[in-house]
């Protein structure tokens, strides 16, 4: 019969409307519209104590002014936009540079004098990440053979000016550290949640201590 | 009197939404109808493969991702066999069934996109589209566990894959492969039946096996012209010929047939994964490889079967720590050249239908 196809079609329609489990979600960025029913959920209250508590709020909420802060969860294995770097743990190798696909590390060092016998220990002069042709790749996390760089956990990067897009050694260090799971199966193993409020320790993001003398000339020397 | 008339040229295009991006048709139109079409191409040109030769070989394939960008998993894969093959790598058992589980998806994936797209360009504005996005955007978020990125995955690495899948990764593809079948089902309930997309679609823009064949037309445009021809069968990689799935074919190989047989393979994956889950064993995930690796001198060819097609690397080794040369067979690029043939003598209308089922993407095109 003609027209058959078109009924059935619009039955799909419908079932995808009316179907809890078929609906579409749609989530406002970054702000979210919020009832007074979903912020009384919110705060762990009823409805009435909740108005009692904050008229202001509650009354925003009934003429549909009130927003909350809600962003979609990330997986802890998002590759993020800055960089989460290790200062103790990095030895100014420059293995990163070396693998980056487009040469967009730049790193300075000078012999620090220090640790002789594990191979000399470098001090960062430069650690210049260009995010702005950044593609996250990753590459550069998987080179680094003391786990001291990360992929971070943010996506909102965005500047008005290129230059400011550089990632400089000094906003690396001051950075709060929020390290992405990405190839770093011992922070996977812990169930970090890079996006959550508790910053990764210098001690435990690593796979193990500094490498021994032995160590890298097993993993690195005989190559 | 007679009123004089002749045939004009237009240009669709660089900029115009039925394109599927910076492509642009000249069509010589009689009226309403199409006389003749000539692509012109290079406009989303990156020099992919000449830049394949400043970069050594795991750099590359983050270069790959961007070929066709709704298929990344496919190009990675296709990539990484390639490297394989020249250096003589043996890849672990389970990196080689997680690869095809994420090839199906991304097969899944793109197939979706282009279903959406051809509904597009039918004039079913979005709507089909965000019922194919609704679904594509469940494997965007499995990939965003496996790998921590939706488009530029950058998974695959010679010899294996990255990393293992995280645990949380398993039921939740548990989950969308049992919603799957039901998403494909509301599809073609919104589609397989309808009457105008029914009249729009069916035996418009058909291409003949013979004339398929001689174009090298390979992927699902082949098999919608009755040609049996798949590389998972043909040719088998990876683990494919440990695995059951059927090859859909069509029947006369116009619009409607390319719509009925990618939707056909969308269900042969989610068959193709279940398998998958089924047998994979434990084991590692990565064969010992080194970063800068340096292949033998000479030269290999792998292909894999794309979500578009037969996807092809030809790698040139000189001993060096970067490719002498990366030779890309890309599917979308040889499946245009059969645009000519198939709507010359159809309308206007039928020519943006025509074109959408070819499902071509200009990242792979043009290169």
């Amino acid at each position: 019969m003609y027209g058959f196809g078109l009924i059935k079609g619009l039955g799909v329609t419908m079932k995808n409307m009316l179907l809890p489990s078929r609906m579409f979600t749609l989530h406002q960025y970054p702000n979210r519209k919020i009832g007074l029913l979903g912020l009384a959920k919110k705060a762990g209250t009823n409805v009435f104590s909740y108005t009692a508590k904050q008229p202001v709020m509650a009354a925003k909420a009934v003429v549909g002014l009130a927003e909350v802060e809600d962003r979609e969860p990330l997986h802890g294995r998002f590759r993020g936009e800055e960089f989460t770097w290790y200062e103790d743990r990095c030895t100014g190798c420059a293995s990163c540079a070396k693998l980056c696909p487009l040469g967009i590390i730049k790193i300075v060092t000078h012999p620090s004098g220090g640790d002789m016998e594990e191979g000399e220990k470098y001090a960062i002069d430069v650690f210049d990440i260009d995010i702005g042709r950044c593609m996250f790749c990753g590459l550069c996390v998987e080179a680094c053979p003391y786990d001291a760089i990360h992929m971070g956990s943010g996506f909102e990067e965005g500047k008005y000016r290129r230059d400011e897009l550089v990632v400089t050694v000094d906003r690396l260090r001051s950075a709060p550290k929020h390290p992405s799971n990405w190839f770093r199966p011992q922070l996977e193993s812990k169930r970090y949640q890079p996006d959550g409020a508790q910053e990764a320790a210098s001690g435990e993001v690593g796979r193990h201590e500094q490498p021994s003398l032995h160590d890298q000339e097993e993993r690195w020397g005989k190559r | 009197m007679t009123i004089r008339t002749e045939p004009v040229t237009i240009n669709l295009g660089p900029q115009h939404p039925s394109t599927h991006g910076v492509f642009r048709l000249r069509v010589t139109l009689d009226g309403e109808v199409v006389l003749d079409v000539e692509p012109v191409l290079g406009y989303l040109h990156r020099g992919s493969e000449k830049l394949a030769e400043t970069r050594s070989y795991v750099q590359v394939v983050t270069l790959t991702d961007r070929l066709d960008y709704t298929a990344s998993m496919s190009n990675n894969l296709a990539y990484v066999r390639a490297v394989e093959k020249l250096a003589g790598i043996e890849v672990p058992e389970r990196a080689q069934y997680i690869r095809v589980i994420s090839a199906e998806l991304q097969r899944i994936a793109s197939h979706l996109m282009a279903t959406g797209f051809l509904l597009n360009d039918l004039g079913a504005f979005a709507t089909p589209l965000m019922y194919c996005f609704r679904e594509r955007e469940r494997i965007l978020d499995l990939f965003e566990m496996l790998c921590g990125a939706r488009i530029t995955l950058s998974y695959m690495r010679p010899g294996g894959v990255f990393q293992d899948a995280p645990e949380d990764f398993w039921p939740a593809l548990g989950f969308f492969l049992k919603d799957m079948p039901g998403y494909i089902d509301d599809l073609e309930g919104l589609i397989t039946d309808n009457e105008i997309v029914l009249a729009r679609t069916r035996d418009v823009g058909t291409l003949s096996a013979e004339m398929a064949i001689n174009d090298s037309i390979t992927g699902p445009i082949l098999r919608a012209s009755s040609v049996q021809w798949d590389l998972r069968r043909a040719d088998p990689y990876e683990v494919y010929d440990r695995l059951e799935f059927d090859i859909p074919i069509g029947s006369v190989g116009d619009n409607f047939d390319r719509y009925l047989v990618r939707i056909q393979e969308m269900r042969q994956s989610v068959r193709i994964v279940e398998q998958c889950i089924r047998d994979i064993p434990d084991g590692p995930i990565r064969a010992d490889t080194e970063y800068f690796m340096r292949p033998p001198e000479g030269d290999a060819y792998a292909a894999v079967e794309g979500p578009k097609g037969e996807l092809g690397f030809y790698l040139v080794s000189d001993g060096g720590i970067a490719p002498y040369r990366c030779k890309i067979r890309a599917p979308s690029f040889i499946n245009l050249t059969s645009l000519r043939d198939m709507v010359v003598g159809w309308k206007m209308g039928d020519l943006i239908t025509t074109f959408g089922s070819i499902d071509v993407v200009m990242g792979e095109v043009d290169r």
